[in-house]
Parts: C-alpha cells; structure tokens; sequence
C-alpha cells in the first residue's frame, strides 16, 4: 500500500522490573506483545484501552523514544529504528507529538516563542527571524495570536496552553501527530474546542494523526479507525461506527458498558 | 424528615494574587439523610470550595459568611477543635487523587484505623479487626493480606477503595466525594461509582457528590446543581434537567459533550469564549458573556431564581426564550 504513512509490525517491547528477590530473575513485563497496524495518509487511528494496556509504550515506540524488543516501526517505508542518529533526528520533523498534561509539557520559564520553535531550532537551524516567523503562523493556526510569544505559560488557561503544545507539534510542518490523552485534562467546553480544533487542522493541513484515548466518544468523533489494546494485544480493530456499535470482543464491550451516561438515562439530543 | 444539611447563602472570598475573588457568592442547597446531591460544573466554578467550605479547609485567609447547619449545628462558627470532632467522624471524605490522599510510608491497616483509634477510642487490635471488615465491604480483594500492604503496592481502583474505607470507618452521616473517580479508568470508575451508590444506600448516609462529568451525575445522584462562577445557575431533579436543560450553560455544557455515535468529523458545539476569572466576573449574570441570548438587563444584577417545575430552579431571565 503506497499511501501508508505508518506502519507497526509485530511490535514487542518487554520491560524488566526490578528485582524482587536477591537471587531471583527480574520480572519481565510484556507492555505490547505483537501489535500491527497501517495508519494511511491524512486519517486517524484511534487507540483505546486502560492503564497498562500498552498505549503509551506504543506512542513512545511510534515517536522512537524507545525502541521496540522486536518489530518494527515503518515511518514512510523508512525504519526508525535502523536510522544514524543524525538521520532520525531529521526525520523526527516529520511526526511530533502533543501530550495530555498541558500544564507539565510547557516549560514554566520559557517564553512561548521558545517553546513552540524549539523543534525548529533544533532540527534545521533555523534563524531567529524565521524561527519567530514559523511560530507566530502556527499560534495563527491554533487560534492565538502572535502578540502571545512573549508571554510565559501562567498567563494562559488550560485550553490555550493545549493549543500552545498544538501549535509546537505543527511548526516543522509534520505528517503525524501522535496525540496521547490530548484532551483528557480539559473541561468539557474546553475539549470541545480543542477536538474541533485538531479536525480543522486536519482538513487544512492534512495532518494523519495516531490519537490515544481512554474516551470512547472523543475516538469515535475523530478516529477513522479504532484498536482496542488489552494487555499490550488489539483484541478488536474496525470502523468506529462498526466497533462501537456491535463490539464482539467481551473486552470491548465492558468498556462501553461503562461508559457513563451510556445506560440511557441522558437522552440524546 | 429533619434535614442533614443546610446550607443558606453561602459566601466565600479568598485572597488571590490580584486580590480578593469571591468565589462562591450565594450558595443555598439542603439534603436529607440517604439524599444524593451532586455539584457539577467547570474548574474555578465553586464546586470544589463548596466542599472545603462544608469542612471547614478553605485556605488561610478566606471569608466566609452566610450558613452551614450539619445535623443542627453551625458549622461556620465552631472551635477547629469541634470541627475536627465532626470531620472524617460524621462527614466522610474521598479526594480525587488517591495516591495523594493516601500516606505513602504507612500501611493500610494503620491509615484506616486512624480515624477509629481517634474518634472511637478503638484499641490497636480492634481498629485492625474494624480495618479488615471494611476492607472487606468495599470488596478489596484479599482483604486480609492488604492489610499491611503499602499504596505503591496498590492499583488505582484498589488504592481508591482503601480512602473509600476510611471515609466509611466512623459511619458517616454524609459522604462528600470530591471528583473520586476522574483518575480512574472507566472500567473501575463504573465499579467504584457503584459501589459508593451502594454503600450509601446501606447505611443511609446522604452524598455529595462533584463532578464534572455529566454522565457520572446521570448514573449516580438524584438531584443535582450546575455551578458556574461561584453560583447555583441551575438546581432540580437529575432527570428533570436533563429533561429540560434550562439554563444556556447547562445546554453548552451537555451539547460540547463528545458522545457516542456522533458521525466521524462532527464538530461540537462549543461554548463561546472561556470562563472567567472570579476577580474579573460581571455584576450581573456570570455567565452574560458568552450567552446567546443575553439582554442589557442580564448585565444589571444577578438574576433571581425562577421556577422551571416543582423543584427546579433556575437562574436565568430569558430561560423560556430558547
């Protein structure tokens, strides 16, 4: 398939624990044990499961933060993990990442025009004038305006410092984003804002995003396709409409079970 | 039925970096005995001072005026060293965060027996004995051999029924619950928000529960207040709201709300603008500025409470107009 942007195959990634006796094998934790998939050009992947399903292990091998115990992470055709540090680094312009927490993810000290041009900065060089030029077109893009690079993170509500981040994942102008949690730490009107926000950004920029969430409708509204992760395993992969609507796997359907609000009693409008 | 809790106009002013905020201006609710009332709104909507104000652990400096009456008495004018009588005796609490809530360098055993060595005078053997049956009714599995386990040793869910277990240990009359779910995964957030359902059913106490999230208040409380800069703008029956969502924010909030079955690429009804700050919020109605359907004498004064149905109040002026 040419128009894969990215592609997992057969991820595994073990971690060892620390001892537990003196003499005893450290524990060994499989956080993902053959995970595949293909994320096409400008859709979106929606990754859902609990804590300690393997979701942020998967977002941190996609990033190549880490690499994996075995499998590959195919980036345009190119494996991360087999690229010289100066050619991964290159590469990195091309996915960035935006996290959940927008108060621990800005640097207090830092004025916003450091932060979101720090990746420019970093990968190419590039010169004050157009460091400040690309980060004011990319808080254009988010909806702030270029008046707030000299403020520090303080000076904005949760909402506008997501956008902050959002707006440092777009400078280098990347293919993917690989947003983890990106609206979990908001308030509901704020996430709204935010998860229209990542749409439009989508259609406008083409941008393919890798979203992971524990929030069956945030994935639902912005995911064209959806895993569902137990234990470091998919146990499900579909259309979300298909997925959400006649989940097959037992795992699946707890998760909707509970979801709240979701045994009727909230009319839908 | 005597009522459990009262509370009349209830007025609290911190001290803020640029002053003084009031941040709840008028707060009336009451609850009975085996009640359940949830607080709902965004962060810096007064939900969560509501409940520190109940207790008396607002931050040093804060004003507060108006009433709190717990089982007859007033809360607003008792000695600390009465309040702490009444505290975690009577009114149980259980926070958000149980990792922060818990003492990581003690054992369950010992956090749980706390409250019961203090305000029931139990001996070490019977706290322990007391810790291990309450282990046991907020079904922490293998009870017996957590006792002396540490939170690090605990998962969320797990870790969260041991501060449900403290809140119960003394028998409360009222449960306040202060966002206990939001940290926990979905799966565990059902069991858990069951499990405080059903415990209060048991024992009767009342629950006052905050939240932000309105699908938890559907599933958990019978009446609930929506709170937005520092007042009541909507209070009733859980189903009567959702019914008849009268108040513009109410409607805001329910319509941003992500929800399943939405077509991929939807875009969600937004609320326009941000919260204000409470130093910077308007003489009249808070929330004029980002309303559709504001006036000039929405801005004037805030508005009275009006009746929508029996029990269902709201304050808005132009609440029949949508």
């Amino acid at each position: 398939m040419s128009d894969a942007l990215l592609q997992a195959v057969d991820l595994h990634k073990h971690y060892r624990l620390p001892r537990e006796q003196l003499l005893a094998a450290r524990p060994l934790v499989q956080a993902l044990a053959g995970v595949s998939f293909t994320l096409r050009r400008g859709r979106s992947l929606g990754i859902v499961g609990e804590s300690g399903s393997g979701k942020s292990t998967l977002a941190r091998l996609v990033m190549a933060l880490e690499a994996p115990t075995a499998g590959q992470v195919l980036f345009d055709g190119q494996d991360l993990n087999r690229l010289a540090p100066g050619a991964l680094r290159r590469a990195r312009a091309g996915f960035q990442m935006v996290f959940q927490d927008p108060y621990g993810s800005l640097d207090p000290r830092r004025r916003v025009l450091q932060t979101v041009a720090e990746p420019l900065a970093v990968l190419h060089g590039a010169s004050r004038a157009e460091q400040r030029e690309r980060a004011a077109e990319a808080l254009d893009a988010v909806g702030l305006r270029s008046a707030d690079l000299d403020k520090y993170p303080h000076e904005f509500s949760g909402g506008q410092r997501q956008r902050i981040a959002i707006a440092r994942a777009l400078i280098t102008r990347p293919r993917l984003i690989v947003a983890d949690e990106p609206v979990s730490a908001l308030d509901v009107s704020v996430q709204a804002q935010v998860l229209n926000l990542m749409q439009d950004l989508q259609d406008r920029f083409e941008v393919t995003y890798l979203f992971i969430s524990h929030d069956l409708a945030v994935v639902d509204l912005v995911c064209d396709e959806v895993i569902v992760l137990q234990q470091g395993r998919i146990v499900e992969q579909g259309h979300p409409d298909q997925l959400f609507h006649q989940p097959q796997h037992p795992y699946t359907q707890r998760l909707l079970a509970a979801v709240p609000g979701n045994a009727g009693r909230i009319a839908p409008t | 039925m005597p009522e459990l809790l009262t509370v009349t106009d209830l007025r609290v002013t911190l001290n803020t970096a640029r002053g003084q905020a009031d941040a709840l201006r008028g707060v009336s609710f009451s609850m009975a005995r085996g009640d359940t009332l949830g607080l709902i709104g965004e962060s810096g909507c007064g939900k969560s001072i509501t409940a520190l104000a109940l207790m008396g652990l607002l931050p040093e400096g804060a004003k507060v005026s108006g009433s709190i009456v717990f089982d007859g008495q007033p809360m607003t004018t008792l000695a600390e060293a009465q309040l702490c009588r009444i505290r975690g005796n009577r009114i149980g609490m259980v926070f958000q965060e149980p990792m922060t809530a818990l003492n990581p360098l003690h054992t369950v055993a010992r956090q749980i027996g706390e409250s019961l060595r203090l305000h029931k005078g139990l001996s070490g053997a019977a706290a322990r004995a007391e810790a291990l049956r309450l282990l046991e009714r907020v079904r922490l599995p293998q009870a017996a051999q957590r006792l002396d386990a540490h939170p690090h040793q605990l998962s969320g869910g797990q870790r969260q029924r041991v501060v449900i277990a403290i809140a119960l240990a003394c028998g409360p009359d009222l449960l306040v619950a202060d966002e206990p779910t939001t940290a926990l995964d979905v799966t565990i957030q059902r069991e858990v928000l069951d499990l405080i359902a059903e415990l209060v059913r048991e024992d009767g106490m009342g629950l006052l529960l905050i939240s932000h999230d309105l699908g938890v208040m559907a599933d958990t409380v019978q009446r609930m207040l929506v709170m937005y800069g520092g007042t009541v703008v909507e209070s009733g029956p859980t189903a009567a709201i959702f019914a008849r969502l009268a108040h513009p924010y109410s409607r805001g909030l329910f319509a941003a709300r992500p929800r399943l079955g939405l077509a991929r690429g939807t875009r969600l009804a937004t609320i326009p603008g941000r919260v204000p700050e409470l130093i910077d919020l308007p003489p009249g109605c808070p929330f004029a500025d980002r309303c559709q359907l504001v006036i000039d004498e929405c801005r004037r004064a805030p508005p009275p409470p009006q009746i929508v149905s029996a029990g269902h109040e709201v304050r808005c002026i132009r609440w029949d107009q949508a």
